[in-house]
């Protein structure tokens, strides 16, 4: 594989940029693989990198029924975070922010990870409670959470409306330095070289309609390019989950949902960090073309739909306007939607399944993208061990029935209750 | 945005109704032994269809019923609304 670097970059501009290598090739099926991964978003191009890189397991193939990078991965407003409360999700999202810090440099491609930090308005003393909280457990297992006051804040974002009279008054906030965001097509396009290179078949445009299951074991898959002999599956389909898993018989405590994000046309730079608001739902981080990237709630009724419904759009808006009063005089550029598996309790499963030979990775709601590195790296682990790694052992599916599940935003079994 | 017919006060905008979720969920009998595998069913185990759903909404800013509504979730066609204690009339 070529190497990228300033002197390939200054060796290819004298030739007219007519000598570069193709980034991945486009194979026709082969008969059989040890794995076939479904999905081409973010998490099967990572699992299937690190199954080659970790395990070795280098006869593999990732089965798209589009184009790689086509699905979330590549609609995402790439926030990057591990501010998280409850244990098992700190120790898996450090896990993940430690790789974000090095990944550029580990597949050779700038995925453009930026910490600049992410901050959470507070509105009342009782949120600035709770955000104290939430930064004592993060530091207590080594997460970097800083307790910002009002006018701290006033200092890193002038421009949000500090009045007092106004709705839902800024006391403070909580931020974590090192989280911040990357570019999502960059990392879906530099794992997908990267497992190439190794040997990893990238097959786009072949759709998965069906299972070889007997006797409680897999032995292949049916798709639209004919049918693959392999012994395990993996499944990073998002938001079409469940429709393979009927496939499957297998019934999941998973809704698809869609979530809607939208750009401002591009001004110069502004906000430096990403912010949420906290009375309400809406988050913006300013991306490097200098557009405004806005997102919020999911539109909240069971949606297959990779467009959303204009009323969330406007109730996202309106709470983005309450917090950067100057954003009305922004134009939109482009809204679009994405399904998510919301999962029942807001966290992810990877797991293995009742059928031998089909491991499960799925239900990432709103925050799959972060975790790309991470939940690539455990699920090969777990494909390539037949086992759980410690960093994904409480994201089984059992704990829908043994009650410990994850519900690190209290809101029960109503994802669409944001 | 969707229009949605309450069963009760007709057509009105998406605006005023919420949503409740998968609509062929059945709670439990109340008072009978029931092990927890089916209750974990019921709590956590929904409908998930691409196509034709049946779902509860609630006319909020209005009569304040809840009602049944039959819709497609790829195309967000809604085929038929009736009363929760009625049938689709399709
Ligand atoms: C608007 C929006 C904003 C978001 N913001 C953030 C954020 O700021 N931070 C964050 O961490 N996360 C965010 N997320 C969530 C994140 O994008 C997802 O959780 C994550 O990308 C999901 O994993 P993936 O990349 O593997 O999914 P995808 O990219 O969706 O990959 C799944 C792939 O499976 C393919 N597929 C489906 N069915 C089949 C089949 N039968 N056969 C073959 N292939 C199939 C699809 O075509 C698709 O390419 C956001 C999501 C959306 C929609
Ligand atoms: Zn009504």
């Amino acid at each position: 594989m070529q190497k990228y670097s300033i002197f390939s970059l200054v060796k290819n501009a004298l030739s007219n940029h007519k000598d570069w290598e193709v980034a991945w090739k486009d194979p026709e099926p082969k008969k059989e693989y040890d794995v076939v991964i479904v999905g081409g978003g973010g998490h099967g191009l990572a699992t299937a990198y690190y199954l080659a890189k970790e395990h070795g397991i280098t006869n593999v193939a990732i089965l798209e029924k589009g184009w790689i990078g086509g699905g979330n991965v590549g609609r995402n407003t790439t926030i990057l975070r591990s501010n998280y409360m409850f244990d098992s999700n700190s120790h898996f999202y450090e896990f993940g922010m430690k790789q974000w810090e090095t990944l550029s440099q580990e597949l050779n491609y700038n995925v453009m990870y930026s910490p600049r930090g992410i901050i959470n308005l507070a509105h009342s003393d009782a949120q600035m409670n709770a955000y104290a909280r939430r930064g004592n457990s993060m530091r207590l297992n080594g997460i970097d959470a800083v307790l910002l006051g009002r006018d701290e804040l006033k200092k890193m974002i002038p421009f949000a409306d500090f009045s007092d009279t106004c709705r839902f008054p800024i006391h403070g906030g909580l931020m974590q330095p090192r989280g911040g965001t990357a570019r999502h097509d960059a990392v879906a396009w530099g794992y997908a070289r990267q497992a190439d290179s190794m040997g990893v078949d990238i097959i786009q445009n072949c759709e998965v309609t069906g299972f070889d299951v007997t006797d409680g074991k897999v032995s292949g898959v049916q798709t639209s390019r004919g049918s693959i002999k392999t012994k395990k599956v993996g499944l990073c389909v998002a938001g079409s989950t469940t429709l393979l898993a009927d496939m499957l018989n297998m019934r999941l405590p998973i809704e698809a949902h869609v979530l809607q994000a939208c750009v401002s046309e591009p001004v110069k730079p502004l906000l430096d960090h990403v912010v949420t608001f906290g009375a309400g739902h809406f988050y913006c981080s300013q991306s490097d073309k200098g557009e405004m990237v806005m997102g919020g709630d999911l539109d909240g009724y069971n949606s297959y739909a990779q467009r959303g419904n204009m009323p969330m759009i406007q109730h996202v808006l309106t709470g983005g306007l309450a917090v950067f009063p100057n954003f009305s005089r922004l134009k939109m550029l482009r809204t679009w939607g994405g399904i998510m598996d919301m999962s029942m309790d807001g966290s992810p499963i990877i797991d293995k399944t009742h059928i031998d030979g089909v491991y499960l990775n799925c239900g990432w709601c709103y925050g799959g993208f972060k975790a790309t590195p991470c939940s690539g790296w455990v699920f090969a682990h777990t494909i390539a061990k037949n086992e759980v790694h410690e960093l994904n052992a409480d994201f089984n599916l059992e704990r829908f029935h043994s009650g410990k599940i994850i519900d690190e935003k209290g809101v029960g079994p109503k994802p669409w209750i944001g | 945005m969707l229009e949605i017919r309450c069963p009760y006060c007709g057509k009105r905008s998406q605006n005023e109704f919420s949503y409740g979720g998968d609509g062929n969920i059945k709670r439990p009998t109340l008072g009978e032994e029931i092990n927890t595998k089916d209750w974990d069913d019921f709590v956590y185990f929904r409908d998930n269809p691409r196509g034709k759903h049946t779902e509860l909404w609630h006319h909020t800013s209005g009569c304040r019923q809840w009602f049944k509504a039959s819709r497609d979730t790829a195309t967000h066609e809604i085929f038929a609304t009736c009363k929760m204690n009625e049938d689709f009339n399709e």
